[in-house]
């Protein structure tokens, strides 16, 4: 099966959202290579279930591909048309499972020595659709918030040591009321610019009284569905034949409902999108079912990615502690404890990673950054207006560095 | 943009990580590490202080024995040999590199998943297999030249290995080599689910074969090292092990527990360990992945003083220490920076090697690229084998 043979019908099994775009799009998706058209279907075939700003750059990117002549678009795809595929995978039913066939296909680049083409093609793809069409600039600077140390009564090391260069560092940060200071700041921001998905509160642990403007993801409020999800793995990886790619793509097929995760018995209003999100972050993710800085950094790169958040806000919490492999071969009773320290270590790397994702989005020039040892004195702000690569030691709360920073 | 085009959105510094050839990004990683060693530890350039081949045949022991320890997993310039990663590692900046010969650009430009590219190091040709199946390289292994050309019987060739996934490493299905003439393979991990038989849910996550697919552990098939040889050929009882075991923090110190004594009890002349802890990073705890990082420092210098103190290896052996490949780079978005090696970005091909041993110039950095399958080859040329079938060359700086 080709592109080139592509037709309605054999979208029958998207959901309505998805078949309409495929389908209005079509001629111009049958002109394309199969390097490449999977993955864009691998887009596509959720797009019911996409974030406004995903929708908005999917159909912003077709409507410029079908702009193009047929000579352009053999410019254009001339690198992955290159890519030289294999017979499984011209035959592989990639209308139906197009993830799955991007994983295969990952395989076979990798086996072929191909994937250096590959990644040259995608960025040369990226760089003329982000020429044609410049990405969409944020209707409010970005602010990114991370706070990180929860728990860790004393710290002798130096934080921040990533960030402070681009920066400021206080060392006089009055604690008290701190979070409740970041909340009622990002509660602000939605008030004011109320558009959906672009708030966001993550919490690593147990989320905090919010505003319901806040877009909000919690590793606790997902603790039922992570103990269904790594029961269902472990059931899976007990029978014969199972391996890594049968797994993955069953994980690919989990849906909210599989995980037991119905918002309606919290209280909150249903909303698919952001169930699905969730179930992609324990699905997706590696690690985020297990340790919850592993989740948030993770959630926070997929809301920055995917939502284009114009805030951010994420609180890291202890992780359970890797046990050493003596204490496991004592056969101690389980008792669940937690790694501090090693905790701070990971949030204070997951913050410098939150500014990397915040600094690849459109508009970083005018972008803000905060992140806070929380209860400490010490924070640092990144913003057009802070100077770099320097420290104060004045007594501030984080209401007025925030006010400084953004 | 779709998906596949999220990787140039990362530009951020001023390196020439995400715009350069993969060349071009080697040549930089090296030349920061060469300054950064420079600085450190005062060694020097390699290129002026080339040895003559007759000096070097002086001081070359008569039964030459090798040991080969690939570095844990992956680990990026970040956290080991750049300024602010050497805290990590000071057993390789203190002790090693003022002894060793440094190569600052090694390039592996296969399949970065650990046990395929760790039977591409083995074999010296970049094997095409699928990473997570249980299936033996295809191309001859070092052992198999080594056994073959010299004739050496199958006790001289060993490898310790962390998971289940790497039981078929010690022999090819070469149709020319293969059967017989491998390796033999301990899997430490599989002796202690073995020793430990009826207790493995309460050490699940230990046992689990490899970090990056956590929940997958292939069907044994092969000649892995059997629980009953324990006492027979590492003259340990199943309940000695057990209780050393339990005085051990990861699994890499029981791999180099078990080294040790197949060192003392059968001392093979071509010896492979590979480290694995670092692989952690994949579960996204950076404190892991650097736990791990000084976890396998300290354990290779603990590996060198065994080399030095035991006789049958003290003053003829050659040590080998390098990754298999890098990690990516904070600067690609299509990765999660330490997390993974998934890009195949220049940075997570572009990794060190080092060597130290009778022989060996000590305190010299080599800088230019050195090919991952170039190793087999100068394994090769320095023991006394034809690997023939390898896509390497020798390394000459080290003959």
């Amino acid at each position: 099966m080709l592109p080139r043979d592509l037709k309605p019908g054999q979208f029958t099994g998207y959901p309505p959202e998805a078949r309409k775009i495929v389908t209005n799009y079509l001629a111009t998706l049958q002109q394309l290579p199969l390097s490449f058209v999977p993955s864009l279907l691998r887009e596509l075939i959720d797009y019911d279930f996409k974030f406004p700003a995903e929708r908005m750059a999917r159909e912003k990117e077709l409507a410029r591909l079908s702009s193009l002549s047929g000579e352009e678009l053999k410019t254009w795809f001339e690198g992955f048309a290159q890519i030289r595929l294999s017979p499984q995978l011209e035959e592989f039913d990639w209308i139906k499972a197009p993830a799955q066939f991007v994983e295969r296909l990952s395989a076979h680049l990798w086996s072929t020595h191909q994937l250096d083409a590959f990644r040259k093609a995608s960025n040369d793809y990226a760089d003329r659709l982000r020429s044609a069409v410049p990405p969409e600039r944020p209707s409010i600077p970005r602010l990114g918030i991370a706070v990180i140390g929860q728990g860790v009564a004393l710290y002798d090391q130096p934080l921040f040591r990533r960030l402070r260069a681009h920066g400021a560092y206080f060392s006089g940060i009055k604690p008290e009321n701190g979070m409740r200071q970041l909340l009622d700041a990002v509660a602000a921001r939605a008030k004011a610019h109320p558009d959906p998905y672009a708030h966001w509160y993550i919490d690593g642990g147990e989320e905090l009284d919010h505003a319901a403007s806040l877009t909000c993801v919690s590793y606790k409020s997902l603790e039922p569905a992570r103990a269904v999800l790594l029961h269902k793995m472990q059931s899976e990886i007990d029978r014969p034949g199972m391996g890594p790619e049968a797994l993955r793509t069953l994980l690919a097929q989990m849906r909210p409902a599989d995980l037991g995760m119905d918002r309606e018995t919290t209280g909150k209003p249903r909303d698919e999108v952001l169930e699905r999100f969730e179930v992609s972050l324990l699905t997706e993710g590696s690690g985020t079912q297990i340790f919850s800085t592993s989740f948030a950094q993770w959630a926070a790169r997929e809301a920055l990615r995917r939502a284009q958040s114009l805030t951010l806000l994420v609180r890291f919490a202890p992780r359970q502690r890797q046990k050493p492999m003596n204490e496991l071969l004592s056969w101690a009773p389980a008792r669940q404890e937690f790694d501090f320290i090693g905790s701070l270590v990971d949030a204070d790397m997951g913050a410098y990673y939150n500014w990397l994702n915040q600094q690849r989005l459109p508009g970083a020039e005018q972008s803000s950054f905060l992140v806070w040892f929380e209860g400490h004195n010490q924070a640092l702000a990144i913003g057009p207006s802070i100077p770099r690569g320097t420290e104060s030691t004045s007594p501030a709360d984080l209401e007025q560095v925030l006010a400084w920073t953004v | 943009m779709n998906a596949l085009s999220q990787n140039r959105r990362g530009k951020l510094s001023g390196t020439p990580r995400n715009t350069s050839s993969l060349r071009e990004v080697s040549q930089f990683v090296a030349r920061t590490r060469r300054d950064f060693l420079r600085d450190a530890a005062g060694v020097a350039l390699g290129s002026t202080l080339l040895r003559s081949s007759w000096a070097r045949a002086a001081a070359l022991p008569s039964r030459k024995k090798v040991v080969i320890v690939t570095f844990g997993g992956g680990a990026r310039d970040q956290e080991t040999f750049a300024l602010e990663g050497q805290e990590n590692i000071p057993h390789l900046m203190r002790e090693f590199i003022p002894q060793a010969t440094f190569f600052t650009q090694v390039v592996n430009r296969g399949i970065l998943g650990h046990y395929v590219a760790t039977a591409s190091l083995a074999t010296g040709v970049y094997e095409t297999f699928n990473n997570f199946a249980a299936v033996a390289p295809q191309s001859p292994t070092v052992f198999e030249y080594f056994r073959k050309d010299l004739k050496r019987p199958s006790s001289d060739a060993w490898v310790v290995a962390p998971s289940n996934g790497f039981n078929r490493i010690g022999e090819s299905s070469h149709r020319s080599y293969g059967a017989g003439l491998g390796a033999r393979v301990i899997l430490p991990k599989r002796l202690l689910t073995a020793a430990t038989s009826g207790r493995r849910n309460d050490y699940q996550h230990l046992l689990r074969d490899n970090y990056e697919t956590p929940y997958f552990a292939p069907e044994l098939a092969g000649s892995e090292f059997e629980l009953q040889q324990l006492e027979m050929i590492l003259k340990l009882s199943v309940d000695d092990f057990k209780n050393h075991a339990q005085t051990l923090s990861s699994p890499d110190e029981l791999s180099l527990y078990i080294a040790r004594q197949l060192m003392r009890q059968v001392a093979p002349s071509l010896l492979w360990i590979t480290m694995h802890d670092i692989d952690i990073a994949h579960a996204g705890a950076f404190s892991l992945y650097i736990d791990g990082i000084r976890r396998t420092d300290r354990l290779c210098s603990d590996l060198w003083k065994t080399i030095q103190s035991e006789p049958e290896y003290a003053g003829k052996t050659t040590l080998f220490i390098l990754p298999d490949f890098g990690r990516d780079s904070d600067e690609d978005a299509g990765g999660n920076g330490f997390q993974h090696h998934r890009t195949g970005d220049a940075l997570s091909r572009t990794t060190w090697m080092l060597v130290a041993g009778p022989g060996i110039r000590e305190g010299v950095v080599f800088d230019r690229a050195v090919d991952s399958t170039d190793l087999v080859p100068t394994l090769g040329s320095m023991l006394g084998f034809v690997p023939s079938l390898a896509q390497g060359k020798p390394i000459n700086e080290l003959l």
